[in-house]
């Protein structure tokens, strides 16, 4: 008995021992791949930085740092930003998905606390009697208000993003010059990244299957043009730039004004600088 | 005006973009289901590991209750995903700072020592059907690898393989779990889901709701077997649930307690939506009739020494009410995170469709799914003790 066994013990220490073998190869294999993905990113990536071939050949990302100010003081809520971004990066257009979106804070008298709204507040869609067009209705026309004003908000393209932090495939990635981005083509869709922003900027593009927000409208900067909203805002309440130009205008607006960043507490530190606004935004 | 897109109401004032519950139902199943692989593996483990013989009634069916939930796991993900056909991206080329980057590997891990695990234990099963002369020895046969050697010397080596296996698992089902709670942890958007406490949380109550489905189909088996419950079995496990139950309740209590007590910017929202939408889904359903029922069932019934029929009816019913409990947990950290708005002066109303991907059918399809695939499972490979064992015991 024992010797018919032990050689039918042997067979399955060996096949053990084969399938263990099979494993690391397959294991190896598997790491050789990922190794070689790897050295060819990288190899992409310093590619990119010496010769400045991303996204356009004539552009290089390590020679910019773009940032973002917005002007409250100025903003009158016309939304014309609102529009241009819907039309330029082709947003979902109803009053649900936004790469940038406009809040109005009105303090009524007798009233500690303000009234916040927004384009999907069911007022104001009933007022532009459209989900496709936005409007702030006239909806404190007969209160006295004691103060209002209008907040612009956008993607903060942070330094530290919390949504990059968090995507597991790196479809979503820092740029070099400042820009947080998403391939579409490798985003997996689990909208992690839509609960790690603290600042409600991402949504999921139910038609692409993927996570998309603002991205300073990187193919038009890239070229030298301004972002559509700013490009669109008649009071020039929005302000865009580069930082590595001690001239431009978003270096002026930072140097010139005591500037403040949207919930500096959650060390993401946002690189779209405020003047104008309240305590209550948020 | 007919509404171009269906979001959820809101009051006050949120963000435009979180009219849209980006995590649906579906993800209230998953760490539902994670959690009933890692309950039911604790009480597997009680017997493989810790020799509490007790449990042997059900060891190899808490086994088998692991490895159908765990088979049953990624569906819920995939079913959520925009692109559930690039899902090994995040295993491919993981992006290690994710939480989730680490999923596709653990989850494989021990899904792997799961099947081994299994495997070895009903080894000796495969081995037989393989030699006898039933329809399915062919499969039998290639189940156990040809390998039809069941001397003592082999099954003491596969002894040993099942220990070390199930100390490996342990770690490996419990970190799988806590890990899960580490995902919505350790997200600083929102005050709902950031604690430190929360995959200790995620874990106890996962161990409570594996303990709970394992008592309630345990029973149900026995019923449908028309055999006896072993009545030391069916109480150990009522002790077991006894006692994490307590251990998750006083968890989730501090837990709320220092985010009360904290009381950070937004608890005005936050307090506004405990003291409204949840008075029903948690103070009622999870903590009064799902916890608190049980708990005292199951105290008076230790007390009082009670056996018999009356210890069945008690102990199945506090098992069903903990599963309810636990389904509300999870439904009240998911859903509950993302109905508080993240601008702190908002809340939301999620309301899930009956229909389509994410909808309630699909929802309670994954939810059968594992113990429909149990029903076949242990079709195949019976886990119960048979009349030899029975011998062996005595």
């Amino acid at each position: 008995m024992k010797q018919e066994n032990k050689p039918s013990l042997a067979a399955r220490r060996r096949f053990l021992s084969k399938l263990g073998g099979a494993a690391t190869c397959t294991g190896a294999a598997v790491a050789g791949v990922a190794a070689l993905g790897a050295v060819q990113s990288a190899a992409a990536k310093s590619e990119t930085a010496a010769g400045g071939s991303f996204p356009t050949a004539d552009y290089d990302w390590t020679q910019h740092r773009w940032a973002y100010g917005v002007d409250a003081t100025k903003c009158i809520g016309c939304l014309r930003c609102v529009e241009a971004c819907k039309r330029e990066n082709d947003v979902a257009a109803d009053a649900h998905h936004f790469r940038t979106w406009v809040e109005r804070y009105v303090y009524l008298e007798g009233e500690d606390k303000p009234r916040i709204d927004s384009h999907h507040d069911p007022v104001n869609i009933e007022a532009s009697g459209s989900e496709r067009e936005y409007r702030f209705a006239n909806r404190y026309k007969d209160a006295k208000v004691e103060k209002a004003f209008f907040v612009p908000k956008i993607c903060n393209h942070c330094t530290h993003p919390a949504c990059v932090q968090v995507c597991p495939t790196g479809a979503t990635y820092k740029t070099k010059d400042g820009v947080v981005l998403i391939d579409h083509k490798y985003c997996i869709g689990c909208q992690y990244c839509v609960q790690a922003c603290p600042y409600g900027v991402r949504f999921f593009n139910d038609r692409k299957g993927v996570s998309e927000k603002c991205t300073w409208c990187y193919h038009r900067i890239t070229k030298g043009l301004q972002p559509a909203c700013v490009e669109a805002c008649p009071v020039g309440a929005r302000i865009f730039g580069d930082l590595q130009d001690r001239q431009s205008p978003i270096s002026l607006f930072i140097r010139n004004n005591r500037v403040q960043v949207l919930k500096p507490e959650s060390g993401n530190a946002p690189n779209v600088y405020y003047v104008g606004i309240d305590k209550e935004v948020s | 005006m007919e509404p171009l897109f269906h979001a959820a109401p809101f009051i006050g004032y949120v963000y435009p973009n979180e009219t849209v519950i980006p995590w649906s139902l579906l993800i209230v199943v998953y760490p539902y289901l994670t959690g009933l692989v890692a309950g039911a593996f604790t009480v597997s483990s009680l017997y493989q590991v810790f020799g509490m013989q007790r449990f042997k009634p059900v060891a190899h069916f808490a086994l088998l209750t692991s490895l159908c939930c765990m088979l049953i796991v990624p569906m819920p993900l995939l079913l959520h995903l925009g692109h559930p056909e690039r899902a090994f991206n995040a295993t491919i080329t993981p992006h290690w700072t994710s939480a989730f980057a680490v999923f596709g590997y653990a989850a494989s891990f021990y899904a792997c020592l799961l099947v081994l695990e299994t495997w070895f234990v009903f080894r000796p099963h495969l081995v037989q059907q393989a030699q006898g002369k039933g329809p399915l020895r062919w499969l039998y046969g290639a189940a156990s690898l040809w390998s039809y050697d069941l001397s003592e010397k082999a099954m003491s080596y596969d002894r040993k393989w099942i220990f070390a296996l199930a100390v490996i698992g342990i770690p490996a089902a419990h970190g799988l779990h806590g890990y899960v709670g580490f995902v919505f942890g350790s997200l600083k958007s929102r005050e709902w889901w950031s604690s430190d406490l929360m995959p200790a949380v995620f874990l106890f109550s996962a161990i409570i709701s594996g303990t709970a489905l394992l008592i309630a189909l345990y029973v149900l088996s026995c019923k449908l077997r028309k055999t006896p419950i072993d009545l030391p079995c069916l109480k150990g496990m009522a002790y077991t649930l006894w006692g994490f139950l307590m251990f998750a309740l006083v968890l989730e209590g501090v837990e709320f307690a220092s985010l009360v007590y904290r009381g950070r910017e937004g608890i005005d929202a936050i307090m506004q939506y405990v003291g409204g939408q949840l008075v029903v889904l948690f103070f009622i359903l999870q903590f009064g009739i799902g916890s608190l029922v049980p708990i005292v069932l199951l105290s008076y019934m230790i007390w009082r020494g009670t056996t018999g029929r009356a210890l069945v009816a008690g102990v199945v019913a506090s098992a069903v009410l903990v599963l309810l409990a636990v389904f509300m947990m999870r439904w009240n950290v998911v859903i509950g995170g993302q109905e508080i708005a993240k601008t702190g002066k908002g809340l939301l109303a999620y309301h899930p469709p009956i229909f389509g991907r994410e909808g309630v059918l699909a929802a309670v399809l994954v939810v059968l799914a594992p113990l429909a695939l149990l029903w076949v499972m242990v079709r195949l490979l019976p886990p119960w003790a048979t009349k030899r064992d029975a011998i062996d015991l005595a």
